[in-house]
């Protein structure tokens, strides 16, 4: 494991993206085939089963080391990061060892049915024959959870450069579901296990926000307009009589949607369509928030299913009679896709935005917030459906957020990078001469400006719970948020949709900023418009 | 406040020799103030980091050595009085001494004693010999004040010579990809203990905010390693074959920019943490620390002795609060330590 250790630290020592490359392509020219399967497992966050949990861990880590548990838990919060917590508490090592990743994880995985005290002599014998940076990377292994600054992006690219195979194919073979212990790398590289499985996605094709303005794309009649919705992309793919259905994040939503199963009946073998997973009711779609509960939910109630009706629209054709058909310009394929849909009133094509001028299609998309869009989706007509993000050819276009000022009134240490400052920050408006909380937000600063409030808020503190500092009531922010919502779970009685803070107003006192008020007429106003 | 049993009478013994004012630690008996941040008549001074020594003190108290650097940093114009470790002056009957604190060069702990009572301030300081600071000495004493900036049990170090190790196999490497090794570290103690360690395989380039103070500090008779302080006049193509030691500052400087490839390396006991390495988005990272880590706070804290430990920075509550639960009386208290040396903008002086 002494060269997968050497890869962890190179990857986090750089943030050249070079550097990370160069470190990935030694690091595969020389392992071993069967160590290298699995990097790619972890690093695409196929992560195996967990056979150790984090209660166990904690409890050995308190009972080796001797230290109070309340020390133990300062100690992580220092940190942000439970794997590397033990790493840095654990008396130095007194052995040494170079057993193979794969083995690692291998003997991690058949302790699925030990008992407690096994796997506590296994672990505990492991970190004694470990250094700090090993013994991070395999209490990393126990976790599984892999997130070091290399994207899948990073990593196709360090396999292509290695192998000289097209990254176009690399992204699709490693793609979707395979199991690194039945696969060999060169057959999972080469992808021949891609044509044999029926559930195989392909790489989403993805938008860049807008921004030139958008006369200058050229004639309006060379472009698509759609709206941008707000819910899951998905892709629902039948091939030999079975359906997936697949998220943006690689996941296998099947069983989440029971409503979309029709597409078994209604859609031809061979065929992959891509679009958007809603909830809507009589044509109209709801709220992200009315979505939210049927997700990630292993039973579905009837209640919930009554409450929050699915539907899919569907934006592209991907695969047809069995067929590639991504390189076709996008008029084709929208051209087939009105032939296989609708089916029912449930898997529709998503509706087209219709405009002779640019201008029009400025007032068109002044009515998004209406129909609970984000916005308005350009996309070229001759457009072929790229392995994700490429510039030119798709556009997002975001109407403009919320913003209101509000004060920061707790600070929370942040996670990861950030673990030794205070980034994560609770923010209020005014309740009469009391402050509310109405949002938790933590990124829009500059590392200068987190530096700047962490010593805000280490001067300022008024009271202390774990990682959470009570601050004065002093800095003002302006936060912006896509949509506002009732709430029963939040004292506002409100919920913000992905606030984030926009700048820090340092030219704002705190008898400045908005108040509760102001934003219940905000939410009675958009409930307005979407009873229209 | 201790008491004591004499003859069958309580008797209150002694006041008190510190105490924590809005100024900073005054000695009431002595009438004089130890590392004040608000300007004082007497001011003792433990050592020369900017948080512990400041402009607009009447008289200053503090070790040779430091006495050199505060006049270089501060003002030549600063009225000093310096002493050599272990010598005492009396103030108003209490005795005041210094004793190594090894955190960095001319670095002391401030040791006072009054009818039997030795209160003893520490400053900043770590355990191991540097190679360049006087080694830490503990000193037995009935109060103690302590730092906590790496009061953790995540912060121990390794042995420096592994350190050093790995500073110098990374230069080397650097050199053989045409990359130009700099090294980040305050001018006060860090970079002097580079260079002393580092010194013999790379020449070493310092910024000249270090080679003036370099300069003073061998004059005050500390002799160090050999080093060239960087002009516009030495080439990119000379820097690329050494060891380039510059303050915290130069950090995104364009002139880091503007060198051979630059590989930038951290020195600071804060790299043994990877969201601080990340943070910091350098090339290499090093847990080389002048403060002393958890396993030395300890050692150091349990030698003294003393029945009172008051501590002043770093993880003041977390750090007192574990002293306590061990059986020693221990409390945090707020202060104006802690912020280091090179973040005041102080430093933000002329570059190359």
């Amino acid at each position: 494991m002494k060269k997968f250790s050497r890869l962890i630290s190179k990857l986090e020592q750089s943030n050249k993206t070079n550097d990370k490359l160069s470190a990935l392509v030694d690091y595969f020219s020389e392992a071993d085939d069967a160590d290298k399967i699995w990097v790619i497992a972890l690093f695409t966050g196929k992560k195996p089963k967990r056979t150790i949990n984090t209660k166990l861990l904690k409890e050995w880590i308190i009972k080796i080391t001797g230290l109070p548990t309340w020390l133990f838990v300062e100690s992580y919060h220092n940190v942000g990061d439970l794997s590397e917590t033990i790493a840095l508490l654990l008396p130095p090592s007194t052995s040494e060892s170079d057993i193979p990743l794969h083995q690692w994880i291998l003997e991690l995985k058949g302790l699925v049915r030990s008992s407690d005290q096994e796997k506590k002599e296994f672990v505990l014998n492991a970190w004694q024959k470990l250094n700090t940076q090993e013994r991070f990377v395999f209490n990393k292994l126990i976790s599984g959870n892999f997130r070091i600054g290399i994207s899948t992006k990073n990593l196709i690219h360090a396999l292509a450069k290695l192998t000289g195979l097209d990254i176009n194919h690399i992204t699709h073979s490693i793609m979707g579901k395979w199991d690194p212990e039945q696969i060999t790398f060169t057959d999972l590289i080469n992808g021949s296990h891609v044509n044999t499985d029926s559930s195989w996605p392909y790489p989403f094709c993805l938008a860049h926000p807008i921004d030139v303005p958008v006369h200058e794309l050229g004639p309006p009649l060379d472009w698509q307009a759609e709206w941008k919705w707000d819910g899951i992309r998905g892709q629902i793919i039948k091939r030999n009589d079975e359906l997936f259905i697949w998220s943006r994040g690689e996941e296998l939503v099947t069983d989440q949607f029971p409503e979309l199963h029709i597409a078994l009946l209604g859609l031809p073998n061979g065929t992959v369509i891509d679009g958007e997973i809603l909830a809507v009711r009589d044509g109209e779609v709801l709220s992200f928030s009315t979505l939210q509960q049927r997700l990630n939910r292993k039973i579905i109630y009837k209640k919930q299913l009554e409450e929050a009706p699915i539907a899919f629209y569907a934006y592209d054709v991907l695969e047809f009679g069995g067929i590639d058909y991504r390189n076709e310009p996008l008029h084709t394929r929208r051209a087939i896709l009105e032939q296989l849909l609708p089916i029912e009133n449930i898997i529709l094509t998503a509706p087209i935005v219709l405009f002779d001028s640019w201008e029009e299609l400025v007032e068109e998309r002044k009515q998004s917030r209406e129909l609970n869009s984000e916005g308005i989706m350009l996309k070229h007509k001759d457009s072929l459906y790229h392995n994700g993000r490429k510039r030119g050819d798709w556009w997002k276009w975001k109407i403009e957020p919320f913003t209101i000022d509000v004060v920061m009134i707790y600070a929370q240490k942040g996670s990861g990078r950030r673990a030794n400052f205070f980034t994560d920050y609770t923010f209020a408006v005014r309740d009469g001469d009391q402050f509310i909380t109405i949002a938790k937000a933590y990124s829009g600063l500059t590392d200068k400006e987190i530096k700047e409030v962490n010593s805000f808020v280490v001067k300022n503190a008024i009271e202390k719970f774990g990682p959470v500092r009570t601050v004065k009531p002093e800095l003002v922010f302006e936060i912006a948020f896509e949509g506002i919502a009732v709430s029963k779970r939040h004292k506002a009685g409100l919920a913000l949709r992905f606030p984030r803070i926009v700048r820090w107003r340092r030219d704002k006192k705190v008898a400045d900023i908005n108040t509760l008020e102001d934003l219940q007429m905000l939410l009675q106003s958009t409930l307005r418009a979407s009873e229209r | 406040m201790r008491c004591k049993l004499i003859t069958g009478i309580l008797v209150i013994k002694n006041m008190a020799l510190i105490s924590f004012t809005n100024r900073g630690i005054y000695c009431k008996q002595g009438d004089f103030y130890i590392d004040p941040w608000l300007p004082v008549d007497y001011a003792v001074t433990t050592h020369g980091h900017a948080d512990h020594v400041r402009w607009g003190n009447k008289y200053y108290l503090c070790h040779h050595f430091t006495k050199a650097i505060i006049k270089c940093r501060i003002s030549a114009d600063l009225i000093v009085e310096s002493l050599e470790y272990g010598e005492t002056v009396v103030r108003n009957g209490v005795e005041i001494s210094f004793h190594p604190a090894g955190h960095v060069i001319g670095s002391a702990q401030v040791r006072l004693a009054y009818k039997g009572e030795i209160c003893v301030i520490s400053g900043d300081y770590k355990v191991e010999y540097d190679g360049v600071s006087t080694a830490f000495e503990p000193i037995k004493c009935h109060t103690f004040v302590s730092e906590s900036t790496f009061g953790l049990p995540t912060y121990n170090w390794l042995a420096q010579n592994i350190i050093f190790d790995d500073i110098k196999k990374w230069a080397i490497q650097n050199k053989e990809n045409h990359k130009t090794t700099v090294l980040i570290a305050y001018s006060l103690g860090k970079a002097q203990r580079l260079l002393q360690n580092l010194a013999g395989d790379l020449p070493i380039y310092v910024h000249n905010s270090i080679g003036r103070l370099n300069e003073a500090i061998e004059h005050a008779g500390v002799p160090l390693a050999a080093y060239q302080t960087i002009t516009p006049e030495l080439s990119k193509d000379e820097l690329q074959g050494g060891i380039l030691i510059v303050p915290p500052v130069m950090r995104d400087s364009k002139w880091i920019k503007s060198l051979q490839s630059a590989a930038v390396g951290v020195c600071s006991g804060w790299m043994q943490v990877r969201s601080h390495r990340r943070w910091q988005s350098a090339d290499a990272g090093f847990a080389l620390s002048d403060h002393a880590d958890w396993r030395g706070l300890i050692t150091a804290i349990k030698a003294t002795e003393a029945e009172q430990i008051y501590v002043t920075h770093g993880f003041t509550s977390v750090f007192a609060r574990y002293l306590s639960e061990q059986g020693i009386a221990a409390q945090a208290v707020a202060t104006q330590f802690g912020q280091e040396d090179d973040d005041v903008a102080a430093e933000k002086e002329v570059i190359i």
